[in-house]
């Protein structure tokens, strides 16, 4: 069975359906009980578990700090993070502590903490509301960093995070919280961490992308030439990074693009061409291809859509690694 | 125009022990004879622990190391008011806690040898803190944790005077207060933050008060009384474990360096230092209990035979155990279960190191049995 629900319903399902399954997941942050959150991504939890969902002061260092206590002595805390940017509030909870306290410890204490946050651009949103930091994340060692694209995949993902006995980075993609209704498994249904899905078979490129990225990238791909047939990754997990399944398809393919949102240097477009110069630079008959946002803060919202990818710019991205 | 006062406050200052080592029976602790010689015992062996760990450094047999020298009774104090089951939090400097907690001695200096097997968590204490004041934030998330469930414990968290300058701190005060946290926050105000003193740290009058902006109790208590101290946290606790956190400012001081990297000399007066030596915590209850017929010259003697005993048999089993570090292990406790790439990089380490011995977390023995032999604990049994 399957539901026509969007992102953001998605994402209340698994926080709801895991609440459910297990006692010891505790729902925090700010706004996210009376209110339901910003987004409403955790609407009407309060009223289900009223003991397990908190509003918290307004204090990301703390959110993520107290995920730390919590985690190490029996509870699982999913917090929210209202937006992506004022995570870097409590970033240092995540390096210094909750990422490293398994690896300190030798594994006598650990952090199952998820910190769920919207991130990226193209709603138009307020300055430092639409970063996407998710290299910095796949930076940290101890950490995974999850990114849905898909309504199916965010609800499956999510549920994944919630049980994995580490700390969970979960970029919620804002412009995708709302945009279309798709099918969506009802009941249980997780997504592993860490495995990419080939979203469309092709034989002529390879372009990977993950989060918001991915259906613009299904924009640029599907109104093509004829004669283009590209495959298209969602990368899903960009830590740790499925890069086999990158790899497969780029010795298939010889050709690859990487699209993502944030700024280009040091950007996650730099590991995966690492990665594909370590293990299939043979199989390449063109130099890859990264269509990704400028070095440059995130623009306010005149200039939001000059700033990140679109379908024209990713699909002169493949039309570069063609002709090479 | 109407002005009125809407807020005042006042910090109350608590000592049972003063400094001629006078009992006032009214603050003082209940405890019986063996409670205060084993007060005493712990205090000996953390400042002897510390000696012996300073020297080994000097000596280049371990790395940086932070001693209390001078916090023995506002560590030992503390400490020994927490129910073991109840959570420590400690910073870098809580040496004398961690001995009064149990912790084996030998784990204390395989930190300091650059050991993550030192950080091994055994009974319901942290691993130390090495960032500044980030920590009083876990002990809240624990201490949430026992008023969400409903269970009357608490957890108490270490940190120093420079370390309240820290955004977090209050945080974890407010949210503490706002949330009805099962908390103790014990700041031991050593004067100094390596060597900025208290002075140019704050312009508030103590550090206690910055409790009253969170909307907790905060206390002062001679940090040097370890009657006091015990006092004082015991309350706090009591008040905690009900869900009414309390900041706790126990006013001591650093008589030794920063760490080993540190000199002192640079920034401070021998004649402050000397006014610091005459309230040493040690030779005020040392003072007491030969009053009260608990300690003579002969027992001092046996207690002091004791504790270099133990400590030599420690360092043994200490530099024991550095010899079996195996560097591959580094890779296996990063995740709960290791990623490929990981896993990949393992085995590229091992190749090209020549591999050898190596264990994974699944096919590994403890560190313990790694090391060798039993657990010596701090407690005396």
């Amino acid at each position: 069975m399957a539901n026509e629900i969007r992102m953001v319903e998605a994402i209340q399902q698994a926080l709801d359906e895991e609440m459910a399954r297990d006692e010891s997941v505790l729902v925090y942050g700010e706004d996210v009980g009376v209110s339901g959150g910003v987004f409403r991504a955790t609407k009407e939890l309060r009223e289900s578990y009223p003991d397990r969902v908190y509003d918290t002061p307004l204090a990301e260092s703390a959110i993520l700090g107290l995920g730390v206590g919590l985690g190490a002595t029996g509870y699982t805390p999913v917090t929210e993070i209202q937006f992506a940017s004022f995570a870097y509030q409590g970033f240092h909870q995540l390096v210094q502590h909750a990422t490293r306290l398994r690896s300190r410890t030798r594994g006598t204490l650990g952090v199952p903490m998820t910190v769920r946050t919207p991130y990226g651009g193209g709603i138009r949103a307020l300055e430092l509301h639409s970063e996407s930091f998710e290299a910095g994340y796949a930076h940290v060692p101890g950490l995974k960093t999850v990114v849905p694209s898909n309504a199916a995949d965010a609800k499956g993902l999510l549920t994944s995070a919630v049980r994995d006995p580490d700390p969970v980075m979960f970029l919620e993609p804002t412009s995708r919280y709302r945009a279309s209704r798709e099918a969506v498994p009802e009941g249980e249904h997780t997504v592993p961490l860490g495995e990419a899905e080939v979203v469309r078979e092709g034989a002529d490129v390879t372009v990977v992308a993950w989060g918001a990225m991915l259906a613009e990238t299904l924009s640029a791909v599907g109104r093509g030439d004829a004669d283009v047939d590209a495959e298209v990754i969602d990368l899903r997990t960009v830590s740790p990074m499925d890069s086999e399944t990158v790899l497969d398809s780029v010795r298939k393919t010889g050709r690859c693009v990487v699209v993502h949102e944030a700024p280009r240097t040091a950007g996650l477009a730099a590991e995966i061409i690492a990665r594909i110069n370590d293990d299939a630079l043979y199989y390449l008959e063109a130099p890859v291809e990264r269509v990704t946002g400028y070095d440059v803060p995130f623009p306010l919202f005149a200039r939001e859509d000059a700033y990140r990818p679109d379908a024209e710019r990713i699909r002169r991205g493949i039309e570069r690694a063609l002709s090479a | 125009m109407t002005r009125e006062q809407v807020a005042e406050f006042s910090i109350e200052y608590v000592q049972a022990l003063d400094e001629e080592a006078n009992l006032d029976e009214a603050v003082a602790p209940d405890l019986d004879d063996e409670q205060l010689l084993e007060f005493y015992r712990l205090m000996r062996l953390a400042r002897r622990l510390d000696e012996r760990a300073v020297a080994l450094q000097r000596r280049g047999e371990l790395g940086t190391y932070a001693p209390g020298v001078g916090q023995e009774a506002a560590q030992v104090g503390s400490a020994t008011a927490l129910a073991p089951e109840e959570w420590l939090v400690p910073s870098f400097r809580e040496g004398a806690a961690l001995l009064a907690r149990g912790a084996p001695i030998h784990r204390l200096l395989w930190y300091s040898m650059g050991m993550e097997e030192g950080a091994e968590v055994d009974g319901a204490n942290f691993p130390p803190s090495i960032p500044v004041g980030s920590q009083p934030l876990h002990a809240t998330g624990i201490g949430w944790g026992k008023e969400i469930a409903g269970e009357e414990e608490a957890a108490m968290v270490y940190f120093g005077d420079g370390a309240t300058s820290q955004g977090d701190v209050y945080e974890a005060m407010n949210v503490a207060g706002a949330l009805d946290a099962h908390v103790v926050f014990l700041c031991q105000n050593n004067q100094w933050a390596i060597s900025t003193p208290r002075a140019s740290q704050t312009r508030a009058g103590t550090i206690a008060q910055k409790a009253v902006a969170a909307g907790i109790e905060g206390v002062q208590v001679d940090g040097n009384d370890p009657l006091g101290v015990h006092a004082v946290t015991r309350d706090a606790l009591e008040s905690a474990r009900g869900g009414d956190p309390v900041l706790v400012e126990a006013l001591t001081y650093r008589r030794s360096m920063h760490t080993t990297s540190d000199d002192p000399r640079v920034y401070r007066t021998e004649e402050e230092e000397a006014e610091w030596e005459a309230r040493d915590p040690i030779a005020r209850f040392e003072r007491y209990l030969r009053a009260e017929g608990l300690l003579d010259d002969e027992r001092i003697a046996d207690i002091a035979e004791e504790v270099e005993g133990a400590i030599a048999d420690e360092i043994d089993r200490a530099k024991e155990g550095q010899k079996r570090v195996v560097p591959a292990e580094m890779f296996d406790y990063v995740y709960a279960e290791p990623t490929s790439e990981l896993r990949r990089q393992k085995a590229e380490f091992e190749r090209e190191t020549g591999g050898g011995e190596t264990t994974t977390p699944e096919e590994g023995s403890s560190g313990d049995e790694r090391a060798g032999g039993g657990e010596v604990s701090g407690r005396g049994e």
